[in-house]
């Protein structure tokens, strides 16, 4: 932690006027989308992302077909008419394996948005004021803590009702304590640094020394895990909708499409049925990790030269 | 160290308090009411608010709650909505099958991960060290449902070495053999994603242990390459991992829950999913409850068993 004061020191330090009056000095910025292109795997997860996000914005002028149309032949498999065959009502598989793309791009960013900003406001708040105010939003984090994620979920969905907003703010408002207590620790090292004492002897307001000094040094932590969020937020969301717990059909999500495989005959002799969204689930989770792995090394203070 | 862990103890109080008044808040989010579940359509709307009477579910909710909360501190935990045996029971007989599963998945995933953890961060920036992590995020990457479905094709569909789910064969409980090949699958599920994690972290902190000043001591001296990681190195790299383990124990009960439903493993994972199929409110308020008991204690456990292992931490 306190290599992370240092390097995000410099951040604050070299205003952008110094890029000009050095001429090839490079800004942070530079540097960390210097370092994040090192990281191949990373640049590689970052543009099948942005190929996926592209698929979900357009997905009604991509798909071939209509993804609730119910063609004449059901199970079918792989055709020049169906590149994927069709599911068990006769909907075609291509189609909905683009439309529920819409699903997991949703989900990720939403209930990770939600906690996110939930978790940046109990940690910042828990560890400027210090005190009782931190003992109790500490502890009420380690209660939130204490349920194995997956479960409570699914308790929660089950009552309130499975589908695509109840997931979504489900996973926000259950997924904040790790990002409370990361925030926590940022605020804990940065309130005791010279320009946060200076911003204080000024005179400025609470929330204006949090908000504006020290939140924004403290945001690369937040953003790695964010990223890495994202991936789990999306394989929730697929598991719950494999159980029946999540989107509910006709709506396509990765996840529901592979439900029917778990009966014997689907998974034996129509793999076309789950293969394909199983494969995309781990892809787009693959790539997403890999982006937050190049963040983690590209925004790490420790290297940061 | 004893003033320590009864002050640990007494933080969890609260923390323990807190989980119980979440837990009961969730449930009571829930539609209707035990008594609506229990009779026969034909019964009078009198003899039922007689009954809701009778059971105190016309009180105040905060009374309702220290009712509940009494049962529990004397180790009532209700009876189940969908076999009417005590829940106490139902649970005790699905934790044995979880634990199997849960442990031996941990045990094989961290005997495959610390290798080629230790491999990756030594041979850092090799080819070694990208298949590792390209791998490694493989593993973590896989939803545990496609995996599973995807190794019961393999392994029980195509070529009908092992079978598809339970915990045994019908007709041959006790035989070892059987039991082994059933826990198979499933277990290489679950360690599949454990590998995978613990690459990660074994490496990471491996790479940070390595930088230090004693381990340049080290190399000064002239020791060889192999001895400093093994002997130097890696002691301290791993006390870090142990807290990890010890945090994520709980965590790999409640992600068992997928695992166990794809293999019919009659375990709580499985336990959970049947009593939300069927509503069973007081089954799920002890699983979760129980969860979140198990997650304080390993916290507690590892906080003091850290104490132990790194002679530099000192608690007052």
């Amino acid at each position: 932690m306190p290599m992370l004061e240092t390097g995000i020191k410099n951040e604050v330090e070299i205003p952008p006027i110094s890029n000009t009056e050095l001429g090839k000095e490079e800004t942070p910025l530079q540097l960390i989308v210097k370092r994040f292109m090192k990281h191949r795997l990373a640049v590689a997860g970052s543009i099948f992302m942005l190929f996926i996000i592209l698929v979900a914005i357009f997905a009604p002028w991509i798909a071939p077909k209509e993804p609730f149309q119910v063609y004449d032949e059901f199970s079918a498999p792989p055709s020049a008419e169906h590149w994927l065959g069709t599911d068990q009502v006769g909907r075609d598989l291509f189609t909905r394996l683009i439309y529920a793309s819409r699903v997991s791009m949703v989900v990720g960013l939403g209930a990770v948005l939600i906690y996110s900003i939930i978790g940046t406001i109990v940690g910042a708040v828990s560890g400027y004021f210090g005190g009782w105010v931190d003992i109790v939003l500490m502890r009420l984090t380690d209660v939130f803590m204490s349920f194995p994620s997956l479960m409570l979920i699914l308790v929660v969905v089950s009552i309130l009702g499975p589908n695509l907003l109840n997931i979504i703010w489900i996973l926000g408002l259950l997924g904040w304590p790790s990002v409370a207590r990361l925030v926590r620790g940022s605020v804990l090292s940065l309130k005791h640094v010279d320009f946060v004492k200076s911003g204080v002897v000024l005179g400025l307001s609470t929330p204006r020394i949090l908000f504006q000094h020290i939140l924004p040094n403290a945001i690369a932590p937040i953003l790695v895990q964010a990223t890495f969020g994202i991936a789990a937020a999306i394989i929730v969301e697929a598991s719950l909708s494999f159980l029946g717990m999540g989107v509910q059909p006709p709506t396509a999500s990765w996840g529901n499409m592979l439900t029917d495989a778990q009966s014997l005959t689907v998974l034996t002799s129509q793999p076309w049925l789950w293969v394909p969204p199983g494969i995309m689930i781990v892809l787009v989770v693959l790539a997403i990790n890999f982006i937050g792995d190049g963040l983690r090394d590209a925004l790490d203070p420790k290297t940061l030269k | 160290m004893v003033p320590y862990i009864i002050r640990r103890l007494l933080i969890a109080i609260p923390v323990l308090f807190g989980v119980t008044i979440v837990n009961f808040i969730i449930i009571n989010m829930a539609p209707g009411n035990p008594v609506d579940m229990y009779v026969d359509p034909n019964t009078s709307q009198e003899l039922l608010n007689l009954r809701k009477e009778q059971l105190g579910l016309n009180d105040p909710l905060w009374v309702q709650f220290f009712h509940w909360l009494g049962n529990l501190v004397q180790g009532n935990l209700g009876y189940s909505f969908s076999t009417y045996e005590p829940v106490s029971k139902v649970i005790l007989e699905r934790i044995g099958p979880t634990f199997q599963l849960t442990f031996l998945a941990l045990i094989i995933g961290l005997i495959i991960a610390l290798p080629i953890g230790i491999m990756s961060a030594v041979k850092q920036y090799s080819k070694i060290d990208y298949l590792a992590t390209g791998t490694s995020f493989f593993g973590i990457s896989i939803p545990h449902f496609f995996l599973g479905l995807g190794l019961i094709y393999i392994f029980a569909v195509q070529l009908q070495w092992l079978p598809a789910g339970g915990m045994s064969t019908l007709g041959s409980e006790d035989d070892f053999f059987d039991k082994i090949k059933h826990l198979i699958l499933p277990v290489m599920v679950l360690a599949v994603g454990i590998a995978g994690q613990y690459v990660r972290y074994v490496r990471a902190s491996l790479l940070e242990v390595l930088g230090q000043d004693y381990l340049r001591t080290a190399r000064a001296k002239g020791l060889k390459e192999i001895v400093i990681t093994n002997k130097h190195a890696l002691k301290n790299a791993l006390i870090p991992i142990i807290t990890i383990i010890g945090l994520e124990i709980p965590f790999l009960l409640g992600g068992a829950v997928i695992t166990e439903q794809v293999f019919q493993w009659p375990g709580m994972g499985q336990l959970t999913i049947q009593s939300i199929m069927s509503r069973d409110y007081p089954t799920l308020m002890a699983l979760n409850l129980l969860t979140a008991f198990m997650v304080l204690f390993a916290n507690l456990f590892t906080d003091i068993l850290y104490s132990f292992v790194d002679p530099r931490i000192k608690y007052k």
